[in-house]
């Protein structure tokens, strides 16, 4: 635990330090991987503790840039209409995760993904609010380019700084020890005594939370968004992905997953640009037969082999 | 007597047009070891089921404490005291033995902090004999381990009354006389036990009375002695030849 917090210090330091390099494309691959960072450590409590492999990931960050984008354009201030899209992502995911975690394994999957598709429907149709298929416009932020490039890259920095810390809170809270119950057996969980329903729908929530964040700083930040953007089926896919490359359930697992992720995007796929979505299925395809458990499993595998099954214990081993 | 523990009344409950539990009525006195026993079939799990919220009764009620809780979740079953073993076996695979009972501790146990609930787990684990796995993944145990790693996370989990769901089933006699002397201590701490069992060894020698289940009714209650002597009991169950033996 001191050691994951640690290396993230170290690693967050790094992000941070990236506009000393004044390189602007630099400058905008680091916002990149601490928004992913953000995307994944929230992914991560209900899909990498909880167990619920949800896609609904875009559906929060959709939300959350027409949140912002509606509340900048009613004159609200950046940040303030930043905080009132979270609490409106939040809000929206209590009420839905109520419903939707009923569901278990792959239907829940399809139920969150469906999400997505709801939601990116309702924003083009709904051209009054949203300006249908033609978008909506968001203020420019004033200071030139350099400036707020500079701005959007802290502003996601902080949120995921926010996002880590959520999640050691987490890792350590009675919530968290009830998630990782539930991701083995829920009915026995249910058994010792954890509120199953409570818990679950408190992941989902947050997990939604830094979501609804993130999508409205990038709407301030692209300054147009349309629906198909905003509720990026490819996005959805990506975040788990990432977290399965990392090492669900773990703290350090998604910011590994996530930075490693924004590499291999940048380096391979940039030369596969025909293909990179068939590239991310071969992703996903490898991470399955030979990184089950992430990379941080891979390590922790490789360092403690594990106990064999029925072999006999050794004397006096209790700690 | 003082005043009961646990209070069934009319209790019923169907599958289908089958009525596995059919108009069960009985008081439990605390601090007591019942039996609950009868030919498979009878609707002693059901029963089980029913007291710890994981089924719904259709009719009759529960109370626990004087309070009704015949519309309570397994969840807050636990949390009121109400814990139980299950005959096939459910621990957490992938969590170490001691972070089983950690769960139980944690929860139902209402302890204060997670270190709190390790400490107290580890002393559940001491209690069963299963401290030199506490590192184990529970996955790893054997069948009488994994037995005693679901008897010490439902001690942790601090009940007032222990429902055991065939503990004994499939475990050899030595290890069984290890677990009637465990269920003994259990006992002596002050826990209400109510135990579901087919070894009349084990009812014998454990039980202060004894439920008998039959069709989903319940046929019988009363000391062992009584009820062994009863002839509807006798013709359900036990068997002319035991009956006499145990008379003999």
């Amino acid at each position: 635990m001191k050691r994951s917090m640690a290396i993230f210090a170290v690693f967050a330091l790094a992000v941070a330090a990236v506009p000393l390099a004044g390189d602007n494309y630099l400058l905008q691959q680091a916002t990149f991987v601490a928004m992913y960072c953000a995307l994944a450590l929230s992914w991560n409590l209900i899909g990498g503790y909880a167990g619920y492999p949800s896609f609904a990931t875009a559906a929060f960050v959709g939300l959350g840039a027409y949140a912002g984008a509606l509340l900048q354009n009613a004159g609200l201030p950046m940040v303030a209409a930043w905080v009132g899209a979270t609490l409106i992502t939040a809000a929206f995911a209590a009420l839905l995760g109520y419903g939707l975690l009923r569901m278990k394994g792959h239907y829940f999957a399809v139920g969150s993904i469906s999400i997505v598709e709801v939601l990116r429907l309702v924003a083009s149709s709904w051209a009054g609010l949203t300006g249908g298929g033609e978008g909506l416009n968001v203020p420019i932020m004033p200071g030139g380019p350099e400036f707020a490039g500079r701005v959007f890259l802290y502003a996601m920095w902080a949120v995921m700084l926010l996002a880590f810390a959520s999640a050691v809170w987490v890792d350590r809270s009675r919530l968290g020890f009830g998630l990782r119950c539930i991701e083995q057996n829920e009915d026995a969980a249910d058994m010792v005594g954890v509120p199953v329903t409570r818990y679950k729908t408190a992941a989902f929530t947050l997990s939604a939370l830094f979501c609804g964040t993130v999508g409205a700083i990038s709407a301030s930040w692209v300054s147009y968004i349309a629906p198909t953007d905003a509720f990026s089926i490819l996005l959805t896919l990506k975040v788990p992905v990432m977290v399965l490359l990392g090492g669900p359930g773990s703290l350090l697992g998604p910011v590994i997953g996530a930075a490693s992720f924004v590499l291999i995007e940048q380096t391979v796929w940039s030369r596969f640009l025909d293909y990179n979505q068939a590239a991310l299925g071969l992703v996903i395809v490898l991470l399955i037969f030979f990184l089950p458990g992430g990379v941080l499993g891979r390590l922790r595998w490789r360092a403690k082999p594990a106990v064999q099954p029925g072999a006999a214990p050794a004397a006096g081993s209790a700690p | 007597m003082s005043a009961p523990l646990l209070q069934v009344q009319g209790l019923t409950k169907r599958f289908g047009g089958v009525a596995a539990v059919n108009q069960v009525s009985f008081d439990l006195a605390p601090g007591r070891i019942v039996g609950l026993i009868g030919p498979n079939g009878a609707g002693k799990t059901t029963l089980v089921n029913l007291i710890t919220g994981v089924h719904r009764a259709d009719s009759g009620s529960l109370q626990f404490e004087g309070r009704d809780v015949t519309q309570q979740r397994p969840f807050e079953a636990a949390c009121r005291g109400l814990s139980r073993t299950f005959q096939i076996v459910q621990p957490f695979p992938r969590m170490s033995v001691l972070d089983n009972v950690t769960a139980g501790a944690l929860f139902a146990g209402k302890a204060a902090s997670p270190a709190q609930a390790r400490a107290d787990a580890m002393a559940q684990l001491r209690f069963v004999g299963l401290q030199a796995l506490a590192d184990r993944p529970a996955a790893s145990l054997t069948l009488p381990s994994r037995k005693r790693l679901e008897l010490a996370k439902s001690l942790a989990m601090r009940p007032r009354l222990l429902l055991l769901d065939e503990v004994n089933a499939g475990l050899n006699s030595a290890e069984i006389g290890a677990a009637i002397e465990l269920i003994r201590a259990i006992a002596a701490q002050g826990i209400t036990v109510l135990l579901i069992e087919h070894l009349m060894k084990v009812v014998f020698s454990l039980c202060d009375d004894l439920l008998v289940l039959h069709h989903g009714e319940l046929i019988a209650q009363g000391s062992p002695q009584a009820v062994a002597a009863d002839p509807k009991v006798i013709e359900a169950y036990l068997g002319t030849k035991y009956a006499e033996r145990m008379r003999a």
